[in-house]
């Protein structure tokens, strides 16, 4: 079989998987949905103060969300996805077949790219047509940043598991270090980039894959393109470090005592 | 042919040696049985041998190449049944035999590889849903779907219930009989005397025994134990030989049995008696492999 074929195969086993385990089908697909309506319900009409712009609250919260889901598909889903299979054998199994190991990654990847998509696309339709945001200005910026997004956050899922020591810590150490970036990078609120915890945050991808989001989506008509270069670029270089961390350390069998 | 060759074979945990020295081949079309108590170092072994693990020490053969670095090309040939393994819960039975096959340049049918570990009746059942025994039975359909060459199995019925090992041991027979090599680790006896060809007994890293389960049972200097009931008379007292007496049966170990029972037939004949259930016992395999391991 071709090398696509085979990554597409794999990319059918993961979306089957992953659709029909009620958790992650739970955590990383409904759960954004959940945040959606419980934080657009409640902030629903404030103005917030993003920069120089000001915007409704929802015209903020909508492609922050589109970030935090991404980011759930990818790096939560696959950090505890695969210490999990890790732990009870599977991917060892798997390394003992002929299946080369980029094509197992390809189809871990590309399932949660098509998670990230389906939940983007609802998230902003949902957006749209209950809680009246614009229409992002800038289609191909927020797809170009939604894959950026969603590489370098496949690239931390798979990354953080070499720090997992078994699944049973996974979902602790996976949230414990992924929640509290999220809140200090103002996926839920906006926090003023003069803010200590807004200069903290600017140290890791979150913030910047917010920001990008919202520059590409441009409810106040302020970017030409759409394109956060700056952002993007932080992004895309965590992803490569996780990349490389991933390529030299990634466990396929479980720690052994 | 030779399938496998192991030359001295060395493998250490830090301060654990937990392989010293083995050495062995199997031949093509041969069952193999790596046989030994827990810690004995059959996993490490095997995992050697599938390239999982690297080696101290020793030359390793698999196939023809090295199986450290043997690579995809090996992996084709090869089909493997770890000692733990679990197999992904969400899909079917059919649907992950079929991802299986897709690893595989020539795969044997879904069909008849669900067929030969006896699952056929649950082929649409989703794989969580099925017992531990019924997973560790599609784990090594998994391990057969690529027709493989070369089989290990590592431990395949640890936790069977009697009639799911039968059931296994079956399919371990069916596999033989495709022509397949098949190396199988074992910490039962019964299990290595009735599927293995040849068996290789190992304790504390270490071969102690090897050879066919026939002449593995000639090889040891086990005495023979003649035994028989003592009532109608017969008193321990009274007997012309020295017997231990274990809930009213004697049992008299002798390593010259012929001489020894003419003598006990002749004096009973001569005092009359009858020797009731009188029994002379070849020592069992599973004897000579106690006795083998018993320093563990
Ligand atoms: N990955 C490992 N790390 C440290 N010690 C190990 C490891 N694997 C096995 N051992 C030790 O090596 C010895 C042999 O183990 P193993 O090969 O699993 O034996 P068996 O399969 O015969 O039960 C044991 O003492 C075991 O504790
Ligand atoms: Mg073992």
């Amino acid at each position: 079989m071709s090398s696509t074929g085979i990554a597409l195969r794999q990319v059918s086993f993961e979306q089957r998987s992953f659709w029909r385990n009620p958790a992650s089908a739970f955590f990383a697909f409904l759960f954004p949905i959940i945040f959606l309506v419980v934080f657009a319900t409640l902030f629903k009409g404030q103005k917030v103060q993003i920069g120089s712009v000001q915007t409704s609250y929802d015209d903020y919260y909508i492609p922050a969300l589109v970030a935090f889901g991404v980011m759930g598909a990818c790096f939560t889903n696959i950090a505890i996805t695969l210490s999990l299979r890790r732990d009870n054998g599977i991917l060892k199994r798997l390394r003992g077949t002929p299946l080369p190991p980029w094509a197992f990654i390809a189809g871990v990847v590309g399932s949660s790219i098509i998670v990230s998509i389906v939940l983007a696309l609802l998230t902003t339709v949902f957006g749209i047509l209950v809680y009246g945001v614009h229409v992002p200005q800038h289609v191909d910026a927020a797809a170009v940043t939604i894959g950026v997004g969603a590489l370098a956050f496949c690239a931390l899922g798979m990354a953080m598991t070499i720090v997992i020591p078994n699944a049973e810590a996974a979902p602790a150490i996976v949230n414990g270090v992924f929640l509290p970036i999220v809140f200090i990078s103002g996926t839920f609120f906006p926090v003023a980039s003069t803010s200590v915890l807004a200069q903290i945050a600017e140290w890791f991808p979150v913030r910047h894959f917010i920001n990008a989001m919202f520059t590409a989506f441009d409810p106040a008509h302020q970017s030409s393109s759409g394109f956060n270069g700056t952002d993007l670029l932080i992004m895309a270089a965590w992803g490569a470090g996780a990349v490389v961390l991933s390529v030299l350390r990634f466990r396929w069998e479980p720690r052994k005592g | 042919m030779t399938a496998i060759v192991v030359d001295g074979l060395c493998k250490s945990y830090g301060a654990v040696e937990a392989v010293r020295g083995v050495s062995f081949h199997v031949e093509e079309g041969e069952v193999f049985g790596l046989l030994g108590p827990n810690g004995a170092g059959k996993t490490t072994t095997i995992e050697i041998l599938e390239g999982y693990r690297t080696r101290d020490g020793g030359d390793v053969t698999v196939l023809g190449v090295d199986p450290h670095t043997g690579g995809r090309k090996l992996r084709e040939r090869v089909g493997l049944v770890l000692q733990e393994a679990a197999v992904p819960p969400m899909l079917s039975v059919t649907e992950l035999v079929e991802l299986y096959r897709g690893y595989y340049p020539s795969p044997r049918p879904a069909a008849e590889i669900i067929e030969l570990v006896g699952l056929t009746e649950k082929a649409g059942e989703r794989v969580r849903k099925l017992s531990g025994g019924q997973q560790r039975r599609l784990d090594v359909a998994l391990g057969l779907v690529g027709d493989p060459e070369l089989i290990f199995l590592d431990e395949p019925t640890t936790g069977f219930d009697p009639s799911a090992r039968r059931a296994a041991w079956e399919v371990v027979r069916n596999m033989r009989t495709l022509g397949k090599t098949i190396v199988l680790t074992t910490h039962y006896m019964d299990e290595a005397q009735y599927l293995a060809d040849r068996i290789c007994v190992i304790a504390a890293g270490q071969v102690v025994a090897q050879g066919t389960p026939e002449t593995l049972r000639a090889g040891t200097d086990q005495v023979t134990h003649i035994r028989f009931e003592l009532r109608d008379g017969l008193a321990v007292a009274t007997l012309p030989l020295k017997a231990r007496i274990d809930g009213g049966v004697a049992i008299i170990e002798t390593a010259t049995p012929t001489r020894t029972l003419n003598e006990l037939t002749t004096w009973a004949l001569a005092q009359g008696l009858e020797l009731p259930n009188l029994e002379v016992a070849r020592p069992s395999l599973e004897d000579v492999y106690l006795e083998l391991t018993k320093n563990e």
